[in-house]
């Protein structure tokens, strides 16, 4: 079901620009890593590069390994799409199909992949992720309203039940909380903390806090500066980044010194 | 009713303080503020007289195409008349758009979501140059090129679905009927008309297609859609609305369009068949007779009341394609 | 994983799919307890394997080609043993995109074959847009290129050429090809720039009264709407309203002494000025409200605060940062109406000489000049007609490169001469 992600000499271009370089990185599986840094160094483009969103952007590449437990996603013969399915990923911002209801949002996976359900099947997945995105109870009475009538948090809680209703073998999370309030990001909080009994979830955060709190092991991207690439700086156990981290920008960034 | 809010705010400040200086010390600026407001204004009431107007001449002169003096009420006349062209307009119209909207929507979706993104940009201009040619280009075109290159198709339609059919079955299909002779037809003109819409209808979807919400296309992707299923769930729903517009503005420039079928089709005559020459359109009909028809006689008046026939049928599917988009508004996801 | 194995998945995984699928047809509550049924519905839709779901890249290149070659032989055939384009095209499309859409269906799965034969049939589409296109530049540059280089082209009108004996002596070589287009191009310069005079103030100012003065009332809704309402004019009853118009104010200035003009004398170049008016307004009025919508607030206030009057607020500052896109909009409009012929054939007429008068007889324009001479060639009918169509040619060449021309400049105009982004 879960699985690990390891990173072998990875680089990420777009067009000649080299955005990330070199980063390794073994993330094991049923575990929750974090990716903190200043802005712009390069960890959300780590993240779309872990299920090969990034190549929606015109002229992105990489170079390197990505191995899903042995099998390299960037390898010949892989269709980004059957990685995608594997991977699944919850953005910044709450995105529902807007034309969809909540119970249709839920089982777009599904009906993507053309698979004939009956309905007593349709109904056990929907009440399973939505349960499993700690929505289910307010929700349960409008199943067929628009899900962009709900709030911010509910949004993204669904947006996340919607990821988890086909049970991918790993979550990406870009800054899921950064458009929701705190109340909201606490209910996501908890759901993350749940999630990681049955996946592996990488959640890219500003918020140091929210990284402490959540995860068991965090990554340090920096950046030199401006047209410089972004480079992984340091990848530990979290208490240890945060309490007692080797790399002196690590020190520095964690102790809100600069970023 | 008052124009503009300096006005409004000047008034006030009349009203309020009276005795103050500053009241008296610009009014001619005031003055021009004041007149140059009612300038805007009333141009913008002339272009409702404009249109008042040609309403209202269009009406007035189709009345001696329904009613003259010895004879009375002849309304029977002149639906006699005009019902071929009306039809002819219609069906060479929906031919076109049926040709011509797919390939369009294919070719927005091409620019928007499959060509390579540097050469989009000028893919997208050089379907606008199609655009950009005038109609009597494509009629010349239509005349001499392409009318030519599609007798072999008349040909083959009229052997297999109707000769062939009647020799067997007793009856062919009527619109395959005739023969083809150069090609001067008004399938040909509609094919014509197809390809003059294809630009129009692409450039709206292409712009609609473009503003599809990044974020609604990642959501799909992200969940392992293939492309086409991305474009399925993400883009054509919040595109719906302006596909129809596209569509419909393509339609309202395909029913009045003249030179393209005044100068494709050729012969006169109201028949079933498509393929060979004669048919008309309610332009061409214009076209053709209004110089030569003396002002004021029976006939000229028909041919001013088929201008309002084609002016209704214009306005009638503008004001179906703006229902559509209001309707389909709020499911458009531009939330 | 070795492709024989990922193949093997496959099988299994869609022999899994088509079992569940049967067993939710029958749908029975029996049929849930079966070993299939056992499968979790994640399992039906969850990939196997990372590999073995594209085909190879050449895939794509060797089924076009494939198709090429089959479709020429077929259309070959079929086409009694001679070179027939369409038919070659037709059948290449459709052997090309059923054989990729078969294979990738056999070789991986429905969902990419419907995605591909998409993704074809967008293509194809694509092909299609640009048969006509190039069909159109070629024929006309081609033809039209033999016009123009004829020296008379650009310095003579059409009124020693009417007669067939002329035409005749021409062709024979004893005199020099004469004849060209020069009164059309005088014609359609003045036609375009008085209906241009006359409809940029009115949509200007126009639209300036929709974006800065009114607010949302009757007024503004109804002009919006109406404006609407215009850009659906079909041309030729643009022309219809171009004659009654004028007939109505020359019979009007006939009764009061102001002018003596005869019945069906309205056939002159302001009517079609005024027929165009009809057709450019509403276009103006739409590009020019857009572009000054755009105008940032800010400015505006900016310029209250300095004390500045609504009316030299406007005169000064928003029209001066919209002027780029007003004036290619502007320019867009001109494109528009200078091609247009069937309005200008039912109030300007034809004519075969210079006119620079707007206000006395018929005038020629360029479309009409393509017109009439494609339906009515100088010299009459027959051999000599070639003469007469390299003309007409020349001039749809011409004309091209007028609109072209112009949707150029306002591109540049739009690009080049936009108010610089200020840097944050």
């Amino acid at each position: 079901m879960s699985k690990s992600i390891t990173a072998k000499g990875l680089n990420v271009y777009y067009g000649d620009f080299l955005a990330v370089e070199g980063v390794n990185i073994e993330i094991s599986a049923r575990s929750v890593t974090a990716f903190i840094g200043p802005s712009g160094c390069g960890k959300t483009t780590f993240l779309r590069t872990l299920n090969r969103m990034h190549e929606v952007l015109p002229g992105a590449r990489v170079e390197g390994e990505l191995l899903l437990d042995e099998d390299n996603i960037y390898g010949p013969g892989v269709d980004p799409v059957t990685v995608r399915a594997m991977v699944g990923m919850v953005f910044q911002r709450p995105n529902p199909f807007p034309t969809m209801s909540i119970r249709e949002n839920v089982l777009a996976g599904y009906k993507l992949n053309g698979a004939r359900l009956s309905r007593s099947q349709a109904d056990d997945i929907v009440e399973k992720a939505l349960r499993g995105a700690n929505l289910w109870n307010e929700v349960k009475d409008r199943m067929d309203k628009p899900g962009s009538g709900l709030s911010g948090g509910q949004q993204q809680r669904l947006c996340i039940a919607r990821t988890v209703a086909v049970e991918p073998d790993v979550i990406l999370m870009d800054e899921p909380c950064s458009a929701l309030d705190p109340i909201s990001t606490l209910a996501i909080e908890d759901l993350i903390a749940e999630l990681k009994a049955k996946y592996t979830v990488v959640i890219v955060t500003h918020n140091m806090q929210q990284a402490a709190r959540v995860s068991e092991k965090t990554a340090f991207f920096n950046i030199a500066g401006t047209g410089k690439p972004g480079k992984m700086i340091e990848y530990d156990e979290t208490s240890v980044i945060f309490n007692n981290p080797t790399n002196e920008q690590t020190e520095r960034y964690v102790s809100g010194k600069f970023g | 009713m008052t124009t503009d809010s300096t006005t409004r705010s000047q008034r006030r400040k009349l009203a309020k303080k009276p005795d103050n200086t500053l009241v008296s010390a610009d009014r001619a600026g005031a003055g021009l503020d004041r007149g140059f407001a009612g300038l805007a204004k009333a141009a913008g009431i002339f272009i409702l007289i404009i249109l008042a107007f040609v309403a209202f001449f269009l009406s007035w002169n189709s009345v001696g195409a329904l009613y003259q003096e010895e004879e009375g009420l002849i309304i029977g006349r002149f639906l006699s008349y005009a019902w071929p062209f009306a039809l002819g307009t219609v069906v060479v119209a929906l031919l076109a758009l049926i040709m011509g909207a797919p390939i369009a929507i294919g070719v927005a979706l091409y620019i928007s979501h499959y060509a390579p993104p540097r050469a989009s940009k000028t893919i997208g201009y050089i379907i606008d140059l199609l655009a950009a040619i005038p109609s009597v280009v494509y009629g010349a075109w239509g005349m001499f090129v392409l009318a030519p290159a599609m007798v072999p198709l008349y040909h083959w339609l009229s052997e297999w679905l109707y000769l062939w059919p009647e020799e067997n079955l007793g009856w062919g299909i009527p619109f395959f009927a005739g023969s083809p002779g150069m090609g001067q037809n008004i399938f040909t003109a509609s094919v014509v008309l197809a390809v003059m819409i294809l630009p129009i209808i692409s450039s709206v979807c292409r712009e609609i297609f473009i503003q599809t919400p990044k974020l609604h296309e990642e959501a799909a992707l992200a969940l392992g859609a293939t492309r086409w299923e991305m474009i399925k769930m993400a883009v054509f729903p919040f595109a719906r609305p302006g596909i129809i517009s596209g569509v419909m503005l393509g339609l309202g420039r395909a029913l009045g369009e003249t030179m393209a079928v005044v100068m494709v089709v050729s012969g006169l005559g109201f028949q079933a068949s498509i393929i060979s020459p004669g048919n008309s359109t309610i332009p061409r009909e214009i076209a053709l007779n209004f110089g030569e028809t003396g002002h004021g006689t029976e006939r000229w008046h028909q041919l001013v009341a088929l201008g309002l026939v084609l002016f209704i049928i214009t306005l009638a599917v503008n004001m179906v394609a703006r229902w559509i988009v209001s309707r389909h508004k709020e499911f458009s996801g531009a939330n | 994983m070795s492709e024989t194995d990922t193949k093997h998945m496959h099988q299994k995984f869609e022999e899994h799919q088509r079992a569940e699928q049967d067993q939710v047809h029958l749908g029975s509550a029996a049929g849930m307890v079966g070993s299939v049924s056992n499968v979790e519905p994640q399992e039906l839709i969850r990939p196997r394997s990372l590999v073995g779901n594209v085909l190879p890249k050449w895939f794509l290149p060797a089924t076009a080609g494939v198709g090429v070659v089959v479709g020429f032989v077929i259309s070959y055939l079929i086409g009694g043993l001679s070179v027939n384009y369409a038919l070659w095209f037709v059948f290449a499309a459709i052997i090309y995109v059923l054989v990729s859409y078969l294979i990738t269906r056999q070789q991986l799965n429905k969902r990419k074959a419907v995605d591909g034969l998409w993704r074809n049939l967008v293509y194809v589409a694509f092909v299609i847009a640009l048969i006509p296109l190039v069909s159109v530049i070629w024929s006309v540059t081609v033809d039209g290129f033999q016009g123009i280089t004829h020296s008379s082209f650009w310095t003579q009108d059409m009124s020693q050429n009417a007669a067939r004996t002329r035409e005749q002596a021409i062709h024979d070589g004893e005199a020099p090809m004469g004849g060209g287009v020069l009164h059309a191009i005088i014609g359609s310069l003045l036609i375009t720039l008085t209906a241009t005079v006359i409809s940029v103030p009115i949509g200007l100012l126009t639209s300036i009264y929709l974006v800065e003065y009114s607010r949302g009332g009757p007024l503004s809704r109804g002009i919006t709407f109406f404006v609407d309402v215009m850009t659906g004019i079909p041309s030729i009853v643009a022309g219809l309203f171009g004659v009654a118009a004028m007939q109505t104010i020359l019979m009007l200035g006939n009764q009061i002494g102001l002018w003596s003009y005869g019945p069906g004398n309205y056939s002159m170049g302001i009517t079609a000025a005024v027929a165009l008016c009809v057709l450019m307004i509403p276009v103006v009025v739409r590009t020019t409200e857009e572009m000054l919508r755009v105008v940032p607030n800010e400015l505006r206030e900016a310029s209250y605060a300095l004390g500045v009057r609504k009316w030299r607020t406007i005169l000064k500052v928003v029209i001066p940062t919209a002027i780029s896109g007003i004036a290619a909009g502007v320019t867009l409009s001109i494109a528009r109406v200078i091609g247009e012929t069937a309005p200008i054939l039912l109030t300007a007429g034809t004519l075969t000489r210079v006119n620079w008068d707007m206000f006395a007889g018929s005038m020629m324009t360029l479309p009409v000049y393509i017109y009439h001479t494609f339906r009515y060639p100088y010299g009459g009918p027959g051999e000599l007609e070639y003469l007469s169509e390299q003309r007409a040619w020349g001039a749809a060449l011409v004309l091209i490169m007028i609109v072209m021309t112009l949707n150029l400049i306002a591109r540049i105009i739009a690009n080049v001469f936009a108010p610089k982004k200020t840097g944050r």
